[in-house]
């Protein structure tokens, strides 16, 4: 009952950038270290790279470019909502974000595999 | 019911700044993202390599420059977002959570400068 | 059931102990969920407590939860909520429950005050007025927030209110964003110091539950962006402490 209130795009809004936020916050000194191989142990990066040719790394990579843009573009929308002059088609927005996201997703996971 | 300022351990200038911060970082990160996104994109087809990547970015002072600040970006924009995280969802105390976010602050600023110093320094691309 | 007969589980006792209770009310055209409450205590069971005043719109008084959402209970008609004939009632939610629908409003409007929701003038008498015009920016963003009449949907309907006890909550700063823009109010320094920091303005991330549930159509997430800007302005002159 106490739930139900929350249903508005605007809310879930909230949670995927907050979700996203902590996922992307977790997954970038894995992203460090892994480069600070490319650098210093250049063959052990390439067995990385090798190993993450493998079907469910690229799906997970992909979920993390999609995590990535629907961050980046919740987060635009929400330097519009604080900066920006009010316009009332916000619901519209979120669904172009999601949008976009999914797309941004898409484009990558076609150009790896 | 608990007078206003009790929780708050830490004043309110400091507040509006690491909005402002966060926000300012935010738009940054903006640009900065949808350029990596797109270098990505582009690097990946065909496989990746640490010889390519080095290829591609190793010793040019724009990508640098570029990187350089990607990272300070960062080092100021997610640890501002864990500690709205942390103060919200958390019982930990607020003195607490400042200094979690300042060592991931820090941790994030070091682990991205050794990389793009690393990089800057092996050569390799024009 | 029949058709004719409305299910309606209502909230009784307060906040700690009590459960929902289930009337049969008759159902009638154009009936709204005031009207089904009314019913419920004159007919049914006169022990409910519940508040309303107006009964057309005007007031504020009787916001209740009606299907988990907060809503003016006679603005809300029986067909739009209650299409398969059931319907729940409960208290307004972030808010002490007095007895069954009834709630502490005092928190409420201590909030307000706590916002420096009020005027602070700064002429007298023998002042000449001061010339505001209608087309000044401030003044339209000032009078796109005024008709606030403090129900407390929007408060009820906050994420953040709901999980930090000491949030000042949409309407209060609301009313703080329409006196920033008062060009005749003398507080602006101490209001800004008031509403910002985690206890205010930048405790929301605009999750628009306000938005979605002011039946006035006020917005409370612009007028607290606004307070963030104005915060951020002032705190880069150092004129919060």
């Amino acid at each position: 009952m106490s739930g139900q209130h929350r249903n508005h795009a605007n809310y879930w809004a909230f949670i995927v950038h907050r979700v996203s936020g902590i996922a992307l916050a977790l997954f970038l000194p894995v992203h460090f270290q892994v480069l600070l191989l490319a650098v210093r142990k250049p063959e052990s990066f390439d067995g990385f790279a090798a190993w993450a040719e493998a079907p469910m790394v690229k799906l997970a990579e992909t979920a993390l470019i999609v995590l990535l843009a629907a961050h980046l573009t919740g987060g635009l929308r929400l330097l519009a909502i604080e900066f920006l002059p009010w316009r009332d088609w916000q619901k519209s927005v979120v669904a172009i974000t999601a949008g976009i996201s999914l797309a941004a997703g898409l484009i990558y996971l076609l150009n790896v595999t | 019911m608990s007078a206003p300022n009790d929780i708050q351990s830490r004043n309110v200038q400091t507040e509006a700044r690491l909005w402002l911060a966060q926000r300012v970082s935010a738009m940054i990160l903006g640009l900065a993202v949808v350029v990596h996104l797109g270098t990505i994109i582009v690097a990946v087809q065909g496989g990746l390599s640490a010889a390519e990547i080095v290829g591609r970015i190793g010793g040019n002072p724009l990508w640098t420059a570029f990187y350089a600040v990607f990272v300070l970006a960062i080092a100021v924009h997610a640890p501002i977002g864990l500690r709205s995280i942390l103060n919200e969802m958390t019982a930990l105390s607020p003195r607490r959570v400042d200094l979690l976010c300042f060592i991931a602050a820090a941790f994030l600023a070091v682990m991205g400068y050794r990389v793009v110093r690393d990089f800057y320094l092996i050569g390799g691309a024009a | 059931m029949s058709e004719d007969t409305l299910t309606v589980s209502v909230w009784r006792g307060d906040g700690e102990k009590g459960s929902y209770v289930d009337y049969e009310v008759p159902r009638m055209e154009s009936q709204t969920v005031l009207d089904v409450i009314t019913y419920i205590q004159r007919r049914l069971d006169n022990s409910l407590s519940y508040r309303y005043a107006c009964r057309v719109g005007m007031c504020g008084s009787c916001a209740m939860t009606i299907n988990g959402k907060p809503r003016w209970t006679c603005r809300t008609h029986v067909s739009k909520v209650a299409p398969d004939g059931k319907l729940t009632v409960g208290p307004l939610r972030s808010m002490n429950v007095v007895k069954d629908l009834s709630v502490e409003m005092t928190e409420f409007f201590d909030k307000w005050a706590r916002a420096e929701g009020k005027f602070h003038p700064t002429k007298t008498r023998n002042d000449d007025f001061e010339k505001v015009s209608p087309s000044d920016r401030k003044r339209k963003q000032a009078s796109a927030g005024i008709e606030c009449i403090g129900c407390g949907v929007c408060y009820s309907a906050c994420d953040v209110v709901s999980w930090k006890s000491d949030y000042l909550g949409p309407a209060a700063l609301n009313r703080a964003w329409t006196l920033v823009n008062d060009a005749r109010d003398g507080g602006q320094k101490a209001r800004l110091q008031a509403v910002a920091g985690d206890a205010g303005c930048h405790a929301c991330h605009s999750q628009q539950g306000c938005v979605e549930g002011c039946p006035k159509h006020l917005n409370p997430t612009a007028s607290i962006a606004g307070l963030k800007r104005a915060a951020a302005m002032a705190a880069l002159k150092g004129d919060l402490k």
